[in-house]
């Protein structure tokens, strides 16, 4: 049987039809739940096997983004999330949804899981949303699911709040020794970028992604379900195409872990 | 456009046109309609709908909101953009919003004259309609994926904002065609979404007129897209589950006009405007009636689909009410507190509105042309590079790259591709589905400079743009659909417009061309707006836009990846020139960066651009073509040096190889606009059969591609232009990077 994977949806989430498509495309059975079915309890998260929460402007990101939809999740649904980390359920946040996993602390996450915020994801140093291609690397040692066997991947970033700040030198000391930093902005050739444009947003060490400790919390500010098709690759009217897009391992990876 | 029109040319001919929409535009959709049994609905509904894939169809709308822009650029641009979301999510029985184009025009953001009164700056309308636009589509998660940026001081006293916008939908639903839809007495009236204020009362009436210093701010609607995003999401659920039978936008008119029309259907309708829900108190009936605050829609729910309507609606965060109900009286009937405040009949509010009588004269302009010594004396290197600094031609990346164009992951050729993501695309291709092939070309043309000396050429060449475009990145000719949008100013003689008969007389001039380019090409159009007063203010400092008429076009591709993107390819490809060079200046960006219009517009030659387009397709479906890109502002040159910078290669080619007219000079060959060219390159291993494809249109083998990234253009012996990539790029990148 595929695995069921939820993807929430509502309140001006709006990359959820695509995350659905990429995860049946990796071999999942991906199920479309808005916010409200699933805090009224019309449907359960109980009965999937990975949660998603994808990109989008929920609720406009006024306040901040991802922070009323981060709020509505812990005071409606906090059990229901606890009780899926503990049962080890892989989670994905991208871009709109990473916000929400920081803003609820659930990445890059406490041990045993809370709602502890301890970094966060602002505005661009540019002032600017740009939708924009940026090559990224996995941090050799993560222990991320979702990036087994995956080095270098392209992808693009559309946000204008994506700077990555960690809140103290010490947290980032840390999610450096760990592998949390799990995903990196890098020069075409994997070379360190010197800021803009190769970094998008200014984030600090140029993370794009972070995972928990174990592996199983993912979240990042690239969109991995823009890139599933070779016909998504902007070059690939150059390069000829590929037999799939780069984003697709993440998918496969999840999907293959729970089956 | 409804008017009749006694028009007189230029030889004292007169004729009387009955309705220029019956006449020109309808007639040429019905002309091409039978050679066209894809068209599904066309000018009936909020947009038109064409077949585009087994089983789903496509829809498409595109509509200016100019004078709120130039009031409120952020919020009347976001009203643009998110209205036009709602006649997509209105059309048939809702479709589902997949893209967005927008074009602007403004003055020079480098303006340092006077700007009219309660006017803004051209660049911070430049700004500000960016932002309203941006934020209206990013936030409602529809990627923008075309569009462009024109320059003109004439818009200084009324920018142009054109906001498209293309939807999905299944063929059928619950066994009936979408595109049909119908209401029955005693269907409920109900308006769903936002809150009725009294923002955007008479917006309608105030953008119709010419701007002045007593122009009302609050007649700009504002939107939020956030709010209606929750509508869109919640319309589509209640499309799939069957819980209304009619559906349409509130845009201008608000109520009174989504009711008046939806009121058609059953035959009238009993409104109880005291049933709306209001965003404060204190709104008199009449004001609830014609409101245009944002993010509603009316729906016509069967009296059995209520409850589960409203229970859906209030699960997804979407106020809706119950106005009411339709009914078959052939009135149009609102009550107050159950006391009837208005009752009209039907077919007075339908038909009622006497027919404008107006006059056109046709006198050809004639414009000083620069002499051919001083021309032939021109330094070609520093024009070169001064031409891709204009503002018309230079790189719009900055502005572009600030909208999503990818969201829902449909994209195949982006606004930007090529080596470095910075080369511009002539069009957008997604693949709206992600289990089937086929891709939908989007691609839009407007040449307004060209109306200085004949709105006819103005008109055919914004087609051929369009049309041009979609065939570049691999639309196929004669599965292509169009839509207009004029912006004129008041055509209208009155003492304030003692030049009216002439600005009619262009806009019958471009009404004729689009009939003759539609019908020659076999393109209907399926959608068209028209907005007629953009002018500021009256008398000698009266500020008139130059007639503009914007042209959307979209189509299928069989095959998405059967497409092609403008940037050079490799080294050792064989660079063509297709379609021929004519002595064609007259209104060009070049001698609008010499300060002179000139005499000589292109002309359009319909039935050798019609063959050349379909053998254009027919190569790019074969493979054979690497690197297409339409040649338009600037001429050759342009197009030369963007393939060149989009691939970050260089070109050494000989121009008299070119085809083209004899004697022609060389500013001509390298910055006329003749229509109906490409720049195109070739892997030398299917040059032959490329070669052969192309028989019997006009096309040459001007050069090849290299490695070393320099421009090298010669004439016979003559060196011409000699430059690099890098100094291109510079030139070309830099006027709009803020």
């Amino acid at each position: 049987m595929k695995p069921r994977i939820a993807i929430l949806t509502g309140y001006g989430i709006n990359s959820d039809v695509e995350l659905a498509q990429a995860f049946n495309l990796a071999g999942g059975d991906a199920v479309r739940v808005h916010l409200h079915d699933a805090i009224d309890g019309r449907v359960k998260l109980d009965d999937f096997a990975i949660l998603a929460v994808p990109g989008g402007f929920s609720f406009g990101d006024h306040i901040a983004s991802g922070r009323v939809f981060a709020n509505r999740l812990r005071h409606k649904l906090g059990d229901t999330l606890l009780r899926l980390r503990e049962k080890k359920v892989p989670m994905l946040g991208i871009c709109n949804g990473f916000q929400v996993l920081v803003k609820l602390g659930l990445l890059p996450g406490t041990e045993p899981a809370s709602f502890t915020q301890t970094c966060t994801l602002t505005f661009n140093d540019s002032g600017r949303f740009e939708n924009r291609w940026c090559h990224l690397a996995a941090d050799a040692k993560n222990p991320s699911l979702w990036l087994k066997g995956v080095e270098s991947i392209y992808l693009p970033v559309r946000h204008g709040e994506g700077k990555f700040i960690p809140g103290s030198e010490a947290l980032l000391k840390e999610l450096q020794a760990n592998g949390q930093a799990c995903l990196r902005y890098r020069n075409e050739d994997g070379s360190v970028p010197e800021g803009f444009p190769a970094n998008p947003n200014g984030s600090t060490d140029d993370i794009a992604g972070l995972c928990s400790k174990d592996g199983l919390v993912f979240g990042l500010m690239p969109h991995p379900e823009a890139h599933i098709l070779p016909t998504q690759h902007p070059h690939w009217q150059r390069d000829g195409m590929k037999a799939e897009g780069d984003g697709l391992a993440i998918f496969r990876n999840a999907v293959h872990a729970v089956r | 456009f409804a008017a009749d029109i006694e028009y007189t040319d230029e030889a004292g001919r007169t004729e009387t046109i009955r309705s220029l929409y019956k006449t020109y535009v309808k007639a040429a959709t019905n002309a091409v309609r039978p050679s066209a049994p894809w068209l599904k609905s066309v000018f009936t509904d909020n947009a038109g709908i064409i077949e585009f894939a087994p089983g789903w169809d496509v829809a498409m709308k595109a509509e200016t909101h100019n004078s709120p822009s130039a009031l409120d650029p952020f919020g009347g641009a976001m009203t643009g953009i998110v209205g036009v979301n709602r006649d997509i999510l209105g059309c048939g029985m809702g479709c589902k919003p997949i893209f967005n184009t927008d074009v602007f025009c403004f003055a020079s953001p480098y303006h340092d004259g006077p700007v009219p009164e309660k006017l803004h700056h051209p660049k911070r309308l430049l700004k500000e309609v960016h932002r309203g636009v941006k934020d209206g589509g990013n936030e409602s998660g529809i990627p923008t994926v075309n569009g462009s940026i024109v320059f003109d001081e004439r818009y200084l006293g009324k920018p142009l904002v054109f906001c498209g916008t293309g939807g999905l939908i299944p063929s059928e639903l619950h066994g009936k065609p979408s595109w049909q839809k119908s209401i029955e007495p005693g269907d409920r009236i109900v308006m769903a979404g936002g809150r009725i204020g009294k923002d955007g009362i008479h917006g309608a009436t105030f953008s119709s007129i010419a701007l002045t210093e007593a122009s009302p701010v609050s007649a700009v609607q504002i939107g939020d897209p956030i709010t209606q995003k929750k509508m869109l999401d919640f319309l589509l659920e209640a499309r799939d589950l069957g819980l209304f039978r009619f559906v349409t936008d509130n845009g201008a008119g608000g109520l009174s006009s989504s009711l008046g029309e939806m009121a058609r259907e059953s035959g009238g309708c009993a409104l109880h405007l005291d049933r709306a829900p209001l965003k404060y108190a204190g709104l008199d009936p009449w004001e609830i009636l014609v409101s245009e605050a944002q993010e509603r829609m009316s729906f016509a729910v069967p009296p059995e689909n209520w409850e589960a309507f409203r229970d859906l609606a209030a699960r997804r965060d979407v106020e809706v009410s119950n106005l009411g109900e339709f009914t078959a009286t052939g009135n149009f009937e609102c009550f107050y507190d159950g006391k009837p405040v208005c009752r009209m009949d039907m077919e007075f509010l339908h038909e009622g509105n006497p027919k404008l009588h107006l006059k056109g004269r046709w006198a050809p302009p004639k414009h000083l042309d620069p002499p051919a010594a001083s021309l032939a004396a021109r330094d070609l290197n520093a024009d070169a590079l001064a031409l891709l600094g204009t503002l018309n031609i230079c790189s719009k990346e900055t502005w572009v790259r600030q909208y999503d164009h990818e969201v829902q992951g449909q994209s195949v050729v982006k606004p930007f591709m090529g080596a470095r993501n910075d080369g511009p695309s002539d069009a957008a291709v997604i693949k709206p589905l992600q289990d089937r092939k086929e891709g939908l070309v989007v691609s839009h043309g407007l040449s307004p400079r060209y109306s200085d000396v004949d709105a006819y050429h103005m008109a055919a060449a914004s087609v051929d743009e369009a049309v041009r475009n979609a065939v570049a990145a691999g639309g196929e000719p004669g599965k292509l659909a169009a839509l207009d949008n004029f912006c004129w100013p008041d055509p209208v003689e009155s003492p304030e417009t003692p030049d009216g008969q002439y600005k009619m007389a262009q806009l019958v001039r471009a009404n004729k061309a689009l009939y003759d380019i539609c019908t020659a090409y076999g393109l209907p159009l399926i959608s068209g707006k028209d907005s007629m007063k953009n002018d500021y203010g009256k008398g000698a400092g009266k500020i008139s836009v130059p007639p503009t008429l914007m042209v959307t076009v979209i189509g299928p591709i069989p095959d998405a990846t059967k497409s092609a993107t403008i940037d050079f390819k490799a080294a050792g490809d064989v660079v063509y020139v297709l379609g021929s060079t004519k002595e064609e200046l007259g209104g060009s960006e070049y001698f609008g960066m010499l300060g002179a219009i000139g005499n000589s517009v292109p002309v359009t030659d319909f039935a050798a651009n019609l063959a050349l387009y379909r053998k254009v397709f027919g190569a790019i479906q074969k493979g054979l073509i690497r690197s297409a890109h339409d040649c338009s502002d600037g001429g050759l040159w342009v197009s030369l040096a963007e393939s060149a910078i989009g691939g970050r290669l260089g070109l050494e080619a000989d121009l008299s190889l070119a085809a083209q007219d004899g004697g022609l000079s060389d500013v001509a060959l390298l910055f006329g606009e003749s229509q109906g060219r490409f720049v195109v390159s070739v892997s030398p291993n299917d040059a032959a059969a490329f070669e052969a494809a192309l028989q019997g249109s006009a096309f040459a083998r001007i050069g090849i591609v290299t490695e070393a990234p320099a421009l090298k253009l010669r004439r016979g012996d003559k060196t011409l232009i000699e430059t690099t990539v890098d100094a291109a790029f510079a030139a070309w990148r830099k006027p709009l990077d803020f």
